[in-house]
């Protein structure tokens, strides 16, 4: 009964955070909507058992690319008024999409099951169950070489995102380290042979 | 009780919304990142739902894996928008035809 009133609960402020993303005048509160939307996907993800993924949610999304957008967003100063133009003009056939693609899955979720019989409540989990345990078991056997995979996906992006982002500005003035390393003593220091200079 | 349908009705409220917030925010680029991260997290509802309902972790494993390629996309994405912003000190995604596309 209590899980029955937390769903609910939280679907409809996860569905009002997600119109608060779509339909905020400004990107800020969009990016902030979003924030509320992850946080309560993570705790209806909670009340499906899946713990370890809520708080990755939580910790990933909430704490590093929602604090990434809001730099971006707060970063960029854009003019919202002449990105907002048109809005009226779409907004009937989003709608009618967005009813269209409810009113489609309903259709197959609800009326016809899936051709499975999952209607009931979950499968109850064996007791001293933890969830992050067997996903670790699972993650760090089976998936062991896409689990490596995906770092190199996260490395990648790293890479790339501070390639794209780094500019050359002129007149500013940085050691060249490969040069001061390769630097021989040749190139700096000049004998001299000097004569004596002879006492009058 | 709450049911597999239930979970995954929402997250096709939620993924339709998104779909709805591209198509009016089609000309602000943060947005349409902000709007696909909803969508992901949509996909990623339906996915522990199915692993939770059918007792198999690799659904949750899933989740996992897309929540990386997502953390990914998005840095990626930004870079390329403050890039973007750098150049044409706007990001309408209607200033940006180039290419002819």
């Amino acid at each position: 009964m209590l899980t029955t009133i937390l769903f609910y609960v939280y679907a409809a402020i996860l569905i009002g955070a997600a119109l608060g993303v779509v339909l905020a005048r400004n990107p800020v509160r969009s990016a902030l909507f979003l924030v509320l939307a992850f946080f309560t996907s993570a705790v209806l993800w909670l009340l499906l058992e899946a713990e370890f993924l809520g708080i990755v949610l939580v910790l990933v999304y909430v704490g590093a690319v929602m604090v990434l957008f809001l730099f971006v967003v707060m970063m960029l100063d854009i003019n919202v008024a002449e990105l907002r133009a048109g809005f009226t003009r779409y907004a009937p056939l989003g709608a009618v999409v967005a009813a269209l693609m409810v009113a489609e899955i309903a259709y197959v979720v609800w009326v016809r099951h899936l051709g499975f019989d999952l209607g009931g409540g979950a499968p109850p989990l064996p007791a001293g169950y933890s969830n992050t345990k067997s996903l670790g078991a699972v993650l760090y056997t089976d998936y062991a070489l896409p689990f490596q995979l995906a770092a190199v996906v996260l490395l990648i992006a790293i890479v790339a995102a501070i390639a794209l982002t780094m500019r050359h500005r002129t007149g500013y003035k940085q050691q060249d380290v490969a040069g001061q390393v390769a630097v021989r003593k040749a190139d700096r220091i000049r004998i001299v042979q000097v004569e004596p200079e002879k006492r009058p | 009780m709450i049911g597999l349908p239930h979970f995954l009705l929402l997250a096709g409220i939620l993924f339709s919304i998104a779909v709805a917030g591209i198509f009016l925010n089609r000309k602000n680029v943060i947005l349409l990142l902000m709007c696909i991260e909803l969508m992901l997290l949509a996909v990623n509802f339906n996915f522990v739902a199915f692993s939770r309902w059918l007792g198999d972790l690799d659904g949750q494993v899933f989740v996992f894996f897309i929540l990386t390629v997502a953390a990914a996309e998005s840095a990626i994405g930004l870079a390329i928008l403050v890039v973007l912003f750098r150049e044409r000190r706007s990001i309408n995604v209607e200033n940006l035809d180039t290419m002819r596309g």
